[in-house]
């Protein structure tokens, strides 16, 4: 009724291929980024810090890795070791060079997850699909060797682990332990949101269209005289970046500090990929959805359950997740296969003509 | 330091071939097993197209269920019927309840739909028999302990009895199953849906049936995983990981050859040991864990289609 384009005309070239091309969008996208900024302040500092901020994070590295898998078709599976070469290149330049400020860091450390998502990107150009997410296994696992092998990544310390040092920006701690976690959410949410603004023009853009050609299929893109190389190494390169600032903001905003190899295992990968495919391949939407599935549901069963008077144990609780969180991911694509990101297009379709059938 | 990377190695070799050969061996021993899960994933691989992830931890369920059975004081024999029977049971309902309503979809719906399994079965194995590593239960299956000394080349060369029969179960396996392929009506039906789905269906093979024989054959093929891998360490959820040692050898391999399973599996297993043995220690140690993929990626370089896979040709 309310969700409705008639009138809304589209004068110029610019209007109809703008993001958000119709007014409630517009609106609604508004009224979402103003909740994110005005509502946390009024939150409990733990729902800050174990629901809003992980979130955050995974959303980030979730377009990331969409950027890649649901737009350019490049199945990997490194996306764990890409996140951990940002974080430690962040340390090191934080370490280095304590002067400078740490969201530049954090954003600059992205360029040398960016340099080594483009190595491990070459075997691209010749396999493909499953062979090509194994080859990406490679990535991780040797990069997760190095992170323990190579004391000079985390400045010879004794544990092994990055320790975060105190940091901060006009005045207020950002990052280390001084920093509250409503500045954190904060920090993420302006580097999350920029960076979505910028994957949503670049993918909607000449890159994004070469990307979505090789995708479809590649010999086809590269008769039409997309170059296969340039192509595929972009998206190896942009998909690191947001990986690799993700892994940064992951290690410096959300964890604090501590042993890294565990953060950045093969296990990050796997969930990071699960997001992309739940929330839609290809969707940038999806990403957020899917990361918001994949994190909630877990700590709603952990922490959310015995609030309402459901006693379940740890570990009860624990196992509990693991059943509810197989059902739910072949529940959805037994549903959807395209995603959650699918399933908001139906509905908004479906809000569209709201109350008539059709 | 290029002495060290291309002469010294070798030199170690030559100087203690005893060495050599309890490195060779136990290559291959891992080389079995990893061949072992490989075979699981490509028998699911042929028929139905599905990069069944779940087949890791279907190694894992296989052995816990035997072993809890057995705990909750089923003889053993009992237990490994049981255990067959549970093996099936899954097989079907995964069929019925994930495989059916999904045909169809791109290939990489499916492979998330066998996340979903994994993490399924995941629960359901703790939930039912606890989170806790078990022993396996070597005596009560006739397995052999202990180990053989030979003395040769001038030196000692310990054989593990477990290893031995490890081996030689591994290779009954593989004739099994190429006598089942090759000459039973059911291995022909196989093979009929693993060339083309359409050509088979439309010969009257019923492709859910199908399905439910080649999902409970790997389910058959990860118990004897288990139990194998179970014995030499133990049955805990962390034997999964071992899944993942499976992927080199599946595209070193080849996803839709059996042989090519089991070759790879010998190349990744002898390749790896070597590799951690004689220049592992040039570099700090623990290079197992990505030296798999390391030769995978090499040999995949030169053939996109592993060692004996399918020739894959594009069209447009």
């Amino acid at each position: 009724m309310f969700y409705r384009e008639a009138g809304q005309f589209k004068t110029s070239y610019q209007d109809d291929m703008a993001v958000f091309p119709i007014r409630q969008d517009r609106i609604g996208v508004a009224i979402i980024l103003a909740a994110a900024c005005a509502i946390p302040p009024f939150l409990d500092n733990f729902v800050v810090g174990t629901v809003l901020v992980p979130f955050l994070v995974f959303s980030l590295a979730a377009v990331g890795l969409n950027l890649l898998t649901g737009y350019t078709g490049l199945l990997s599976l490194g996306t764990g070791a890409f996140m951990g070469v940002g974080a430690y290149a962040c340390y090191k330049l934080t370490t280095i060079f304590p002067g400078v400020n740490i969201l530049v860091w954090i954003l600059v450390s992205g360029f040398f997850a960016a340099a080594i998502g483009v190595v491990f990107g070459l075997p691209s150009l010749r396999i493909k699909g499953f062979y090509l997410a194994v080859a990406t296994l490679a990535a991780q696992f040797f990069l997760e060797w190095c992170f323990v092998r190579i004391p000079w990544l985390f400045n010879y310390n004794i544990s092994g682990a990055i320790e975060v040092p105190n940091r901060s920006l006009f005045g207020i701690p950002v990052v280390g332990p001084n920093a509250t976690p409503l500045t954190r959410y904060y920090a993420i949410l302006a580097i999350v949101v920029a960076l979505t603004w910028i994957a949503s023009n670049i993918v909607r853009g000449r890159i994004g269209r070469m990307w979505m050609a090789v995708r479809d299929m590649d010999i086809a893109a590269e008769l039409m005289g997309i170059r296969l190389l340039r192509a595929k190494l972009l998206a190896f390169a942009v998909s690191s970046y947001f990986c690799g600032v993700a892994g940064a903001v992951m290690m410096f905003l959300w964890y604090g500090g501590g042993e890294a190899k565990d953060a950045f295992s093969i296990n990050l990968s796997f969930t990071i990929l699960f997001m992309v495919i739940i929330g839609g391949l290809g969707s940038l939407t999806g990403a957020f959805f899917g990361a918001a599935l994949l994190h909630l549901v877990p700590i709603f069963l952990k922490f959310g359950l015995p609030a309402l008077g459901f006693p379940i144990g740890g570990a009860t609780a624990e196992h509990l997740t693991h059943i509810i969180i197989g059902a739910l991911i072949v529940f959805f694509l037994i549903v959807e296969p395209h995603g959650l990101a699918r399933l908001w297009a139906t509905a908004k379709q479906k809000l569209r003509l709201w109350p008539f059938p059709y | 330091m290029l002495y060290n990377v291309f002469v010294d190695p070798f030199v170690q070799m030559a100087d203690m071939p005893d060495l050599l050969v309890q490195v060779l061996w136990e290559g291959t021993v891992a080389g079995v097993l990893y061949a072992l899960i490989a075979l699981g994933f490509v028998l699911i691989f042929k028929a139905s197209g599905v990069f069944n992830f779940a087949q890791g931890i279907m190694v894992v369920f296989a052995a816990l269920t035997l072993v809890g059975l057995h705990e909750k004081g089923v003889p053993a024999l009992l237990a490994l019927a049981i255990t067959v029977g549970v093996m099936y049971a899954l097989a079907w309902s995964i069929e019925r309840v994930v495989l059916r309503p999904l045909v169809n979809q791109p290939d990489i719906i499916l492979f998330m739909a066998t996340f979903g399994i994994t993490y399924l079965i995941i629960g359901l194995g703790e939930f039912i028999f606890g989170g806790r590593p078990k022993a396996m239960i070597t005596d009560q299956l006739f397995l052999p302990r202990g180990a053989i000394d030979v003395h040769m080349l001038g030196g000692r060369v310990t054989f593990q009895k477990l290893d031995i029969a490890a081996a030689v179960i591994a290779g009954l396996m593989v004739l099994l199953l190429a006598v089942f392929f090759q000459k039973t009506r059911i291995g022909r039906a196989l093979r009929a849906v693993a060339d083309s789905h359409k050509a088979a269906l439309s010969v009257g093979i019923s492709l859910n049936q199908i399905w439910v024989v080649v999902w409970f054959t790997a389910g058959l093929v990860a118990l004897v995983t288990g139990i194998m891998w179970g014995a030499r360490s133990d049955v805990s959820f962390g034997l999964q990981i071992i899944a993942l040692k499976a992927l080199p050898v599946l595209i070193l391999g080849g996803f839709t050859s059996v042989p090519g399973a089991i070759i790879g599996g010998l190349i990744i297993g002898i390749g790896e040991k070597m590799g951690e043995f004689y220049w592992g220690p040039l570099v700090g140690g623990g290079i197992e864990s990505w030296l798999a993929y390391l030769i995978a990626l090499i040999f995949l370089l030169f053939r996109p289609q592993g060692l004996f896979g399918d020739k894959i040709i594009e069209r447009i």
